[in-house]
C-alpha cells in the first residue's frame, strides 16, 4: 500500500476537490483500450446493414437469393425471418411519471420498432435487411446483391406540415401523426399578455444537428461455452437497459444476459437509447452459435443512429415599463423523426427549462411533437435544454431591444435571487414533483460574466465603426439544468483479499473518467489510498441494478451511491477490525488504508490482513460464525430531487459582412455544479460541452432535401468543428452546494452544450445590428450569416 | 420461430473475394519486420487491425476525415483508412503500440495529453498522438501554424481541443526547449 503511487495529493486532506490525474490515461495513450471493435472473438460472423434508400415506401418484395449465394455469406435475414421477436419499445423512457400523468395527462403515443423493416419504411436508413459474413468486406459485398423492390409513399419531412389533413400517415394505427403533446400553465398568463406594456413575439428555430462520436456505434454478443449465457458487448451508455431489452426480446431470463459497456469512445446521449442493432446481433450469435460483431460505419452514424435538435418555438414574452417579465407563453414543435423513442424527455426538459433562472409568474407553454420521415431524434447532450436556452435567450434579447435595454441590465432585472432558494417555478419537473431549484446564485454568474465580456466596451468599439467591413457584438445567455435525474443508481463496494477495494457502479464512462472520480469519492469516504481502488462501470454481472450515464446524472446518483457504500463498508471494516483485534470499535479509526487504535502504541491492521485469510488449518475458527472475509456493501442513491446547476455565458464574436464568417474573439463561462470532485475532470467536462455547441451554432446541421434524403452523410459535408474552430475558453466557477445529496454536488456533463447556440445567436444579432438582422435559426455558417445581411429581417 | 441458416458454414476466413488480388508484402511494424499475403484490397487500418491484432489505431470515419487512424508510414503521418496495405509493401509504420511498448516509460507526448488532460474517452487519442509525435521528431521545432495545421486534421468529439493544444505544446517544449 505504498503512498508514493498515489498521484495529485500532497498532504493528508481529502481526495475530493483534487485535480488527479486520471487513472485511465495509460492504457488507453498504450492502444491498450479496448473498445468493442478491439475485443478478440475468434471466429466471430461481421453484420452489414442493408438500409432504406427512401424516405417512405411499402416494402413490396425483397430477394436474398444473390446474396446469399456470395462468398464468405452466412445468412441473410430480413424482416420475415426475425417476425418472431417483439418489435422495439423502450418502456421505460417513454413512461410517463405518475405526478405528470396526474397534473398535466400528457399524450404519448407507442410507435414500437420493428426489428427489421417488414411492410413499411419509414426513413432513409432503416434497417432492412442483416447479413451475416465471414468478414465485414464481404458482408458489404452481399448488401449489394439484396433485391429489395420498394413503392415510394408520399413523403413528409417539414414537422410543419406533420399535422395537416393531407399528411402521410406515418403508422397505422395512430389517429395521426402526433408523438407527444403536453401543455402546462402557471397563473393568468391571457390575462398579462392583454394588458403588458410590452409584449414581443418570435418564431426560433433550433435546427437538427447530431451527436457524432468518434467511435461510432458497435456491438458484439457471444454465447460463453461455460456458463451459457450470453455476453453482448455494447457502447452503451446504459447496460441494464440494454440487458432487460434483450432479455425481453430474446425471451430470455436477465439472469442469462450479461452486457458490458466496455471502453466506449464518446455517447453523449446518442448512445443512451436502445437499437435494433443491438438487439438483432445477440440474437444472430445465439442463432448462429458463433459469436457475431457489428460496427457502424460513419455514414450510418450520420443518417441512422439518433438525431437530435429540431424544434420551432413560437415565443411571447409579456412585460412592464421597467422591463420586469410578466409572462412566456410558447407553443413548441418538436420533429421527432419516425418514431417516438424517448417520450417525453426532449419535449418536458425543454418545456420545464424554459423559464431559466428567471422569475417569470405567468406561463403557458405547449409542446407537441411530431412524427415525421426523418431518423428518429433522442437526447443529445442537453435534451431539449439547448433548444429552449436558444429561444428562450434569443426572445430575451429581442425583449431588450424592445425595451430600449442593455441585454444584461434586462437579464439581471429578471433573475430568482440565491435568498429566493429553493425557489418554486409553479411548473412540474420531469418526475412529476413541483419543479424547485434547489441552490443557485444567478446574478453572481451574470455579474461575473458581465465583467469578463465587458460589454461597455465592445460597445465602445461598434461606436468607433466597422473596419474592413468586420461587425464586432456581444451577446449573453443564462441556464438552469436540472441535474441528478433519478431513479436511483447502483454502487457496490467490496474488499479483495489483497486487500484492494473493488467498486462497481451501474454507470459506466464514456470518457467522462469515473474511474478517477469514483475512486476520488470512494477513497474519501472508506479512507483507503486512491492508489487501492479498482472501478468498474456498466458492467450487470458486477451490480445488480443500474441506469446509466445520461441526463447529467452519473457523479450525483452513482457518486452518492459509492459515497454512501464506502461509508457503510468503513464501519464494517472498523468492526471486524475490532473482532480481530479483541478491542472495541469505538477505539479504532481506519485512515490511508489502516485500521489503527486512537491512542499511539495501539495495535494496527492493514486491509490485506483483514480481507485476506483464507480459512485454511492453522487460521483461528471464528467464534461468531462469521470468517471475516466478506465485507461488502451494495447501495441504491435514489435522488430525493434535482440537483439544479446554473450558468451565464457570454461571447464576443467578430462578423465579416462580405464573407460572412463569424470568429470567436472571447468566449466567456460561468457555471456552478456545486462541489467539484475533480477539477481539472469538471473544466475538461464543461469546455467539451462548449465545443460540441458551438460546432451547432456555427457549423452542423444535418440536411434533408424535401424528398427526405439526407444530404449531409459524410464528414465532408457534416461540418465537426476541428482544433482551429474552437478557442479557448474564458472560464470561471461558482460552487453553491446541493442541498439535495451528502456530497452537494450537481451534474455538469451536459451544461457547457446548452447556451452556446443561444450566445453566439445574441452576439452576432449585435454585431450586425447596423443591418437590422434578426437570427431566428442557426448554424451561423458564412452563407447563411450572408443571407441575414442581404435579406432585411420581417417581423416575426 | 427461428431463422433458416442456409449456408454451409466456411472453416477458413476467404479471401475477400478477390483471389486473382493476392500480395506478399514485406514491412516493418513497430520495428519488427514482418511478410504478409494481403488481398488488393485491403486496408492498412484492417490490415494493422485485424490481421495483426494492433487495435490501438482506431477507424472513426472510413473515409480520411476525422484522423483517428493515424499512424507514421516512414516517418509521416498517414491514414490508415485510405491507405491500402499493399502500398505498404517495404514501409516503416509506426503504430501507438510502438512508442512505448509493455511497461516503457511513456514517451514525452503520451505524458503530456495525459497531464494536460488532453483525452477523454480515447478513440481520437492515439492518432493525434502519432500526429504530435511526427511534430516532436522534425528536426526543428514546427511553427504554431504548421503545428495548427497539423491539429485541424484529427476531430475530437470530448475535449474542445484545448487540453489537447497545451499537451502538443508542452511535448515540443520538452523536445526543442521553451
Amino acid at each position: 500500500m505504498s503512498h508514493a503511487s498515489d498521484p495529485g495529493r500532497q498532504d493528508g486532506g481529502s481526495w475530493i476537490g483534487r485535480s488527479v490525474p486520471r487513472v485511465e490515461d495509460d492504457r488507453l495513450l498504450r492502444g491498450n483500450g479496448r473498445y468493442v471493435d478491439d475485443i478478440a472473438l475468434p471466429g466471430a460472423v461481421e453484420a452489414a446493414f442493408l438500409r432504406s434508400p427512401h424516405a417512405h415506401a411499402r416494402i413490396e418484395s425483397i430477394d436474398v437469393k444473390a446474396a446469399l449465394e456470395a462468398p464468405g455469406v452466412v445468412a441473410v435475414w430480413t424482416g420475415d425471418d426475425v417476425a418472431s421477436l417483439p418489435p422495439m419499445l423502450n418502456k421505460e423512457e417513454l413512461r410517463t411519471p405518475p405526478g405528470l400523468a396526474a397534473l398535466l395527462d400528457p399524450t404519448v403515443r407507442m410507435t414500437p420498432m420493428p426489428l427489421l423493416a417488414g411492410e413499411k419504411v419509414l426513413y432513409v436508413g432503416q434497417p432492412v435487411a442483416l447479413v451475416l459474413a465471414e468478414n465485414r468486406y464481404l458482408a458489404e459485398d452481399a448488401l449489394e446483391l439484396v433485391d429489395v423492390r420498394y413503392a415510394p409513399l408520399p413523403v413528409l419531412v417539414d414537422r410543419e406540415d406533420a399535422l395537416s389533413e393531407q399528411a402521410p400517415l406515418l403508422h397505422d394505427g395512430l389517429p395521426d401523426n402526433t408523438a407527444v403533446a403536453v401543455r402546462a400553465r402557471v397563473g393568468d398568463p391571457d390575462t398579462v399578455f392583454a394588458s403588458a406594456h410590452t409584449v414581443i413575439g418570435e418564431r426560433f428555430e433550433a435546427h437538427r444537428y447530431v451527436a457524432s462520436p468518434i467511435e461510432t456505434r458497435a456491438v458484439s454478443a457471444q454465447v460463453d461455452p461455460y456458463s451459457g449465457r450470453l455476453n453482448v458487448w455494447s457502447g452503451t451508455q446504459t447496460p441494464h437497459r440494454l440487458r432487460e431489452a434483450t432479455a425481453h426480446t430474446l425471451g430470455l431470463t436477465a439472469d442469462t444476459v450479461h452486457v458490458v459497456a466496455a471502453d466506449v469512445g464518446g455517447g453523449f446521449g446518442q448512445k443512451g437509447i436502445l437499437y435494433v442493432e443491438e438487439l438483432l446481433v445477440p440474437h444472430a450469435a445465439r442463432v448462429l452459435g458463433r459469436p457475431v460483431l457489428w460496427r457502424e460505419d460513419r455514414n450510418e452514424n450520420l443518417t441512422a443512429s439518433s438525431h437530435a435538435r429540431e424544434q420551432i418555438h413560437s415565443i411571447e414574452l409579456a412585460a412592464d415599463a421597467e422591463g420586469r417579465i410578466l409572462g412566456v407563453r410558447d407553443r413548441i414543435l418538436v420533429n421527432f423523426g419516425a418514431y417516438n423513442v424517448t417520450g417525453l424527455v426532449v419535449p418536458y426538459n425543454s418545456l420545464c427549462h424554459l423559464l431559466g433562472p428567471y422569475r417569470i409568474p405567468h406561463v403557458d407553454i405547449d409542446v407537441t411533437g411530431v412524427l415525421t420521415n426523418t431518423t428518429f431524434a433522442t437526447p443529445y447532450r442537453g435534451a431539449g435544454r439547448p433548444e429552449t436556452v436558444f429561444a428562450m435567450e434569443r426572445a430575451m434579447d429581442r425583449l431588450a431591444a424592445a425595451l430600449g435595454l442593455a441585454p444584461e441590465e434586462l437579464r439581471a432585472r429578471n433573475l430568482v435571487g440565491p435568498d429566493e432558494m429553493p425557489y418554486t417555478t409553479g411548473l412540474v419537473d420531469r418526475s412529476g414533483s413541483p419543479q424547485s431549484y434547489d441552490s443557485g446564485d444567478f446574478p453572481e454568474l451574470l455579474r461575473r460574466a458581465v465583467a469578463k465580456a465587458d460589454p461597455e466596451d465592445v460597445r465602445a468599439r461598434q461606436r468607433e465603426g466597422a473596419r474592413d467591413g468586420k461587425h464586432i457584438g456581444v451577446g449573453f445567455a443564462m441556464y438552469i439544468e436540472a441535474t441528478g435525474l433519478g431513479p436511483f443508481e447502483t454502487a457496490r463496494i467490496d474488499i479483495a483479499p489483497t486487500g484492494r477495494v473493488r467498486l462497481a457502479i451501474g454507470a459506466p464512462s464514456q470518457g467522462q473518467g469515473h474511474r478517477t472520480s469514483m475512486a476520488q469519492i470512494a477513497a474519501d469516504a472508506i479512507g483507503v489510498p486512491l492508489g487501492v481502488i479498482d472501478v468498474t462501470g456498466g458492467d450487470t454481472e458486477a451490480t445488480p441494478f443500474g441506469v446509466g450515464t445520461i441526463a447529467s446524472r452519473a457523479l450525483v446518483n452513482a457518486g452518492n451511491a459509492t459515497h454512501r457504500a464506502g461509508r457503510l463498508v468503513r464501519e464494517k471494516i472498523i468492526d471486524a477490525a475490532a473482532r480481530r483485534l479483541g478491542v472495541p470499535a469505538d477505539s479504532l479509526d481506519l485512515s490511508d488504508g489502516v485500521v489503527a487504535a486512537k491512542e499511539p502504541g495501539g495495535p494496527s491492521m492493514d486491509l490485506a490482513e483483514l480481507a485476506g485469510r483464507a480459512p485454511l488449518p492453522g487460521t483461528p475458527e471464528p467464534t461468531d460464525g462469521r470468517h471475516g472475509t466478506e465485507i461488502s456493501e451494495t447501495v441504491h442513491f435514489r435522488p430525493p430531487g434535482f440537483a439544479v446547476a446554473s450558468g451565464a455565458h457570454a461571447a464576443v464574436v467578430e462578423v465579416d459582412e462580405h464573407t460572412g464568417a463569424v470568429e470567436i474573439l472571447h468566449y466567456v463561462v460561468v457555471h456552478d455544479a456545486g462541489v467539484i470532485v475533480n477539477p481539472m475532470i469538471a473544466e475538461g467536462q464543461v469546455t467539451g460541452g462548449i465545443a460540441q455547441g458551438i460546432g451547432g451554432a456555427l457549423y452542423e446541421e444535418m440536411v434533408y432535401g424535401p424528398d427526405g434524403q439526407p444530404r449531409t452523410g459524410t464528414y465532408m459535408d457534416y461540418l465537426v468543428p476541428t482544433s482551429s474552430e474552437i478557442p479557448d475558453l474564458d472560464m470561471d466557477e461558482l460552487f453553491t452546494p446541493s442541498p439535495m445529496n451528502d456530497l452537494r454536488v450537481k451534474g455538469l456533463g451536459e451544461g457547457g452544450a446548452i447556451a452556446p447556440q443561444a450566445v453566439l445567436a445574441n452576439a452576432v444579432e449585435d454585431a450586425l445590428r447596423p443591418f437590422g438582422v434578426v437570427v431566428r435559426r442557426g448554424p451561423l455558417s458564412p452563407s447563411r450569416v450572408r443571407d441575414l445581411i442581404r435579406t432585411p429581417a420581417t417581423p416575426a | 420461430m427461428t431463422p433458416s441458416v442456409p449456408a454451409p458454414r466456411t472453416v477458413r476466413t476467404p479471401p475477400l473475394a478477390e483471389p486473382s488480388g493476392w500480395h506478399r508484402i514485406t514491412l516493418t511494424v513497430n520495428g519488427e519486420r514482418i511478410t504478409a499475403e494481403v488481398e488488393s484490397r485491403l486496408l492498412l487500418s484492417d490490415f494493422l487491425r485485424d490481421r495483426l491484432r494492433l487495435t490501438g489505431t482506431h477507424v472513426g470515419c472510413e473515409h480520411g476525415v476525422c484522423g483517428a487512424c493515424t499512424v507514421l508510414v516512414d516517418g509521416e503521418p498517414a491514414r490508415s483508412c485510405l491507405t491500402l496495405a499493399v502500398q505498404c509493401d517495404g514501409a516503416a509504420l509506426r503504430t501507438v503500440e510502438g512508442l512505448a511498448p509493455g511497461d516503457a516509460p511513456l514517451t514525452p507526448v503520451q505524458r503530456a495529453f495525459h497531464t494536460c488532460h488532453g483525452m477523454q474517452c480515447g478513440f481520437c487519442t492515439p492518432g493525434f498522438v502519432m500526429t504530435a509525435t511526427a511534430l516532436t521528431e522534425q528536426p526543428e521545432r514546427p511553427g504554431p501554424d504548421e503545428v495548427a495545421d497539423a491539429l485541424s486534421g484529427h476531430l475530437c468529439r470530448c475535449t474542445g481541443y484545448r487540453n489537447i493544444r497545451r499537451a502538443v505544446c508542452q511535448a515540443l517544449d520538452e523536445r526543442f526547449g521553451e
